[in-house]
């Protein structure tokens, strides 16, 4: 039986979440407007009606090259990403598969080295980074991120992983299936969504990372994080070119995490709260 | 069934992971800490030497570190209440029956995917800026004198935008958990005549309450560590006014190139982690269990 709900009830739920819900997304918003400005009218005060000019968006890549910044964002998340998995689908596997009296000990501990604050190694890794040559080099930031995301990748596709059904495998292993055709045939179709939900988050969250992408980098391997930060000392009028910035470098992961709210909760929380 | 072949498998596959975030977390944990006993100046290397707990009492001396230390715990604990607070009653609202749910939650969440650069810098040139900002606009329009939020307010400045930026997550966590209260639980105790109070006091936050030590742990990790959102906007400044331990490390380091009173703010900064990371695995631990 489901409660009864008064229409007023609902209008008034409702008039109140929106608001809210936009004064939240207001900045988002309003950087979006602006971005269809020229510079003048950026500065000429509130205004939500924008003229409708792309110029500001020509003039941040004639600029400074806005899509070299987003390529580097691109292949580092996803690269990124890409090698987490590799290096965390099989210990992920493993753990759920043929657990150990030490899994446990290994996921916590794992967990903790996300929970080192990045600061108090920041000179160390430079000097690996300078030493190796890999200061301001896409492989090296890559793996960075890589190892940053680690943890998370390896613990959410652990409480994936262990919701899917072991006698299924057992199943196979009885009808003679090979380790490695179990692996193929029978479990990668399983993990496969597990899998993708895992890839979305990590890709946001590499996206996003803002300390070792803007210290690491300088000119070749900066991505979005470090050339939105290059907007921090003011140069002249450049509200508007901010704003075009701004909705070019949060655009497509806004868009992504739209679609990954529930993988999210999940990831962020270490299944704790699904 | 478990073999021993499938058992040695099973740790060669896990192998790369252990390995990796091994050499990872130790190597250059170790270095810092070797640093923070030592005198190193890469601009001055004729100087370089061991020099016992000098580094930590130059560190702790300096007037910028309890500073600090008191910002960072300003800005963690303000947006925890903040965040927290905000996100029950917002988880609340949205739970409510109402159109377009969905695009209320997509909003709320939005702020969460923005990186933190373009966050800040959205909030002090477009929200905050005392000539040109929203802010300096609603001002004008009573006919007051616009703030200079980030010259005379820094750290609130700083924790509205923090706040805004963990509030969705905290929402949308505590609102997950929210949905999956019993509804029938929910009617039984409004057809005892508990008023929505006592309904949300008695059964709405016991229920909430593992979600919500989720929130705080898991912000806090993050909070602790804010970076880029002070690097953009204040600088660390106006003085120290809002600088965190991070910043701190991270002048000291890089701006200085003080590597061993750095990496001495470092192993304080790993010890204040550590402290929090004790709780959090805690918490963590027991829902494995589960």
């Amino acid at each position: 039986m489901a409660r009864s709900v008064t229409t007023q009830h609902k209008t008034i739920a409702t008039v109140a979440a929106w608001v809210v819900a936009l004064l939240i997304f207001f900045p988002i918003l309003y950087t979006i407007i602006t971005s269809f400005k020229s510079e003048q009218e950026a500065i000429q005060g509130f205004s939500i009606i924008p003229s409708g000019t792309f110029e500001s968006y020509a003039e941040v890549q004639a600029q400074s090259g806005y899509f070299k910044f987003f390529f580097n964002s691109v292949l580092l998340s996803v690269g990124s990403t890409i090698l987490a998995l590799l290096v965390a689908i099989p210990a992920a596997w493993s753990m759920a598969f043929s657990p150990t009296k030490r899994t446990k000990d290994i996921l916590m501990w794992m967990l903790s080295t996300k929970m080192m604050p990045a600061v108090a190694v920041l000179f160390p890794i430079y000097l690996i980074f300078r030493d190796t040559g890999l200061l301001d080099s896409r492989i090296g930031l890559m793996i960075m991120l890589m190892l940053i995301n680690l943890p998370i990748v390896v613990w959410m596709l652990y409480t994936y992983f262990r919701e899917i059904p072991g006698e299924i495998l057992e199943a196979a292993r009885m009808d003679g299936a090979s380790l490695w055709n179990e692996i193929v045939y029978v479990l990668t179709p399983m993990a496969v969504p597990g899998i993708a939900s895992t890839m979305l988050l990590n890709i946001i969250l590499a996206w996003n990372e803002a300390f070792w992408t803007i210290r690491l980098t300088t000119t070749e391997a900066a991505p979005l994080t470090a050339f939105i930060s290059s907007f921090s000392s003011p140069q002249g009028l450049f509200w508007a070119k901010l704003s075009a910035a701004s909705t070019l470098a949060i655009a497509p992961i806004l868009i992504m995490g739209w679609f990954s709210q529930k993988q999210l909760v999940r990831g962020l929380t270490f299944g704790a709260v699904k | 069934m478990a073999t021993q072949q499938t058992r040695s498998l099973a740790r060669f596959m896990m192998a790369p992971s252990v390995v990796l975030l091994f050499v990872w977390m130790i190597v250059p944990l170790v270095i810092t800490i070797w640093f923070s006993f030592q005198q190193y100046n890469p601009l001055n290397p004729i100087r370089d030497g061991f020099v016992g707990f000098s580094n930590y009492a130059l560190f702790y001396s300096n007037p910028a570190f309890l500073q600090s230390i008191l910002n960072t715990l300003t800005l963690v604990v303000s947006v925890l209440l903040i965040t927290v607070i905000g996100g029950i009653m917002l988880a609340l609202l949205i739970d409510q029956p109402m159109w377009g749910q969905g695009i209320v939650r997509i909003l709320v969440i939005s702020p969460f995917f923005v990186m933190p650069p373009v966050a800040a810098l959205v909030w002090k040139n477009m929200i905050m800026h005392p000539q040109y900002g929203v802010f300096a606009d609603i001002a004008r329009f009573f006919g007051a004198q616009p703030i200079d939020w980030f010259g005379q307010h820094p750290m609130l400045a700083i924790i509205i935008i923090v706040a805004w930026q963990w509030l969705p997550f905290a929402t949308l966590i505590l609102l997950t958990a929210l949905q999956s209260l019993d509804g029938e639980q929910k009617e039984a105790a409004e057809m005892d005549g508990a008023g929505f109070i006592s309904r949300f006091i008695y059964l709405t936050l016991p229920h909430m309450s593992r979600a919500i030590t989720v929130v705080i742990l898991i912000q806090t990790i993050f909070l602790l560590s804010v970076y880029a959102e002070i690097l953009v906007t204040t600088n660390g400044g106006p003085g120290y006014a809002s600088t965190n331990l991070p910043f701190l490390v991270y002048q000291k380091a890089l701006l200085e190139f003080k590597i061993g009173q750095a990496s001495a703010g470092g192993v304080i900064a790993v010890i204040l982690a550590n402290i929090v990371a004790f709780f959090a695995m805690r918490a963590v631990g027991k829902n494995l269990d589960k």
